[in-house]
């Protein structure tokens, strides 16, 4: 039985008066890939930003109930810069800097530390291997981000995340704005870093969700327009054997 | 019915597309006129005094029996003046800027961009006058000297050129997207690190063109200048020295100027004219830099 990275209890996030996230508990699984799933504007992406801490950057934003990252509360016992670099994201549309393709990895080591360059060049071609991006780019390692095309630039954004050395990955939607075959590359090395990771992602795509996580939690929202959690647990028990109507519903497409 | 309407409206496009071109025509015509007018003006000059010892000699005696035309001294305290107050603009500009578009509310950068706009449209003769009341008396008690000098010109330039830099800078510095910023905080960054490795490297081409818009209006400023420079047509020793500006130079002497002497100081607004020419070149070059596409989407 793996341990718990998350523990997440009566969690609450408000915007301005606006409750967003709903009593939300949910233990997220070390070395797993733990999907996140609803229609739009369920809280699907809210949440996954109260793991990093990335929703301190709106203002307005309040929180109560607990959220456990190591047996510490994200909130009052962590350092945020900390958290983050232990707690990497990749985001939906590829953001890499406007910078070389090296530059872009060495990003978050340079951070951190001070760093030589012999070390930093290893750290680079490791993050890029794992990344699978290492063979198409190792010969233009000094060649502009932008000149990759959308799935590699995912990539290289994972790869970015990799180099900060974190323990939990957060990727929001991270295939959305790719072709199939790049997304079909990237389900495939989510599936590696599986080994060395825990995965949380969030996704509009069922598919997806059911092909590559080993959790579903399938978010919904009330009356008050709060997101909450409907159900959640092994993915196959989920997609196949829904406890809920409206996670029956809303994977069989009726709604949604 | 159909067919007249068509007509009429391919007639008015017509108009209105004569009226884009004149327009464009116009400028360009200004700017060649301009152009000739200048070098027919100022070049005649090279056939009495050559160009080294016009532009390397510091002596400039336009009316003794023997006259000197040499404008060095000028030039010297033209790049002085202008150097020193990007140095003295550039630091606080950009910490504005940045501070602006990043972490100002909304209703306190309304406030301070109202402000930086007023400033810039301040004419500069109004600069010079605080100049006189303020800065001069400033230098004077603080490094000594009759407080007219290079220093003082630099000082209330940098004042003039500082909300140009802020209002240039501060547009590219908002322009950087939004998902730059936060995956470098989902790195761990702090918001100086997000500053320093992410939003400042992307808007570069901004802020560079907008520290050359602002040395064009400092190397072309006369009238504040001319109120706290001291205008001593000599070599300055030090900073707190009185010296003349090339623009300085060409009004104080065009009042009286003739033969020789004029042509002297047209050819001093053909190196001015050259050298703006230049800054712009340098922005234009900026602007449509192929490497440069890699600092935006």
């Amino acid at each position: 039985m793996s341990e718990n990275v998350f523990e997440v209890s009566n969690l609450n996030l408000f915007y301005g008066q606006h409750k967003a996230l709903s009593d939300i508990n949910m233990d997220i699984q070390s070395h797993t890939i733990t999907a996140l799933i609803g229609p739009s504007g369920c809280g699907k992406s809210t949440f996954l930003r109260t793991l990093n801490r990335m929703n301190d950057l709106i203002d307005g934003v309040r929180i109560t109930g607990s959220v456990l990252f190591d047996n510490k509360d994200v909130y009052t016992q962590t350092d945020p810069l900390d958290l983050r670099r232990r707690v990497g994201m990749v985001f939906q549309k590829p953001n890499p800097f406007p910078s070389s393709i090296y530059d872009n990895v060495a990003y978050a080591p340079r951070l951190h530390k001070r760093i030589s360059k012999s070390e930093l060049d290893n750290i680079v071609e490791d993050c890029l291997k794992k990344a699978s991006l290492w063979d198409e780019v190792k010969d233009c390692l000094k060649k502009s981000a932008y000149s990759l095309s959308g799935g590699q630039q995912q990539r290289l954004c994972i790869a970015r995340t990799l180099a900060a050395s974190p323990e939990v990955i957060l990727m929001d939607e991270p295939t959305s704005a790719l072709d199939p075959l790049s997304t079909t590359r990237i389900e495939n090395l989510m599936d590696d870093l599986k080994k060395n990771y825990t995965i949380v992602i969030v996704t509009h795509n069922m598919q997806q969700a059911s092909r590559i996580s080993d959790k579903t939690g399938f978010f919904f929202t009330n009356q008050e327009k709060s997101g909450f959690l409907v159900e959640y647990g092994d993915t196959e028990e989920l997609f196949f054997n829904p406890r809920d109507k409206r996670t029956e519903d809303y994977i069989t497409g009726r709604f949604g | 019915m159909f067919n007249k309407s068509i007509k009429v409206r391919k007639y008015r496009e017509k108009c209105g597309v004569s009226v884009i071109f004149m327009s464009s025509l116009f400028s360009c015509i200004a700017v060649a006129l301009i152009t000739i007018f200048l070098f027919k003006e100022g070049l005649v000059l090279f056939k009495e005094v050559s160009v080294k010892e016009f532009l390397t000699s510091t002596e400039w005696f336009p009316s003794s029996d023997n006259p000197k035309y040499g404008i060095l001294s000028f030039i010297y305290a033209t790049f002085v003046v202008t150097g020193l107050s990007l140095l003295f603009a550039l630091p606080f500009a950009l910490s504005l800027a940045i501070f602006l578009a990043k972490m100002c509310p909304e209703r306190l950068r309304g406030i301070i961009k109202g402000c930086t706009e007023v400033l810039q449209g301040i004419p500069s003769v109004i600069f010079g006058l605080v100049g006189i009341a303020v800065v001069v008396p400033a230098v004077r008690a603080l490094f000594g000297g009759n407080g007219y000098s290079l220093l003082s010109a630099s000082i209330v330039l940098s004042i003039m050129i500082f909300p140009t830099i802020v209002n240039v800078s501060e547009v590219s510095i908002r322009a950087v997207s939004q998902s730059l910023c936060d995956a470098s905080t989902a790195l761990g960054a702090t918001k100086a690190q997000t500053i320093l490795r992410v939003v400042l490297p992307s808007s570069f081409k901004g802020i560079a063109v907008g520290i050359i818009l602002a040395l064009g209006r400092a190397v072309g400023e006369t009238t504040a200048v001319i109120l706290v420079g001291g205008n001593a047509p000599i070599l300055p020793k030090s900073l707190v020295s009185m010296g003349r500006t090339l623009t300085m130079n060409i009004v104080t002497d065009m009042s009286y100027a003739e033969g020789t002497h004029m042509q002297a100081l047209f050819a001093s607004g053909v190196l001015l004219f050259i050298i703006i020419l230049a800054l712009n070149m340098v922005a234009i070059y900026i602007t449509h830099r192929k490497g440069s596409n890699k600092y935006d989407r």
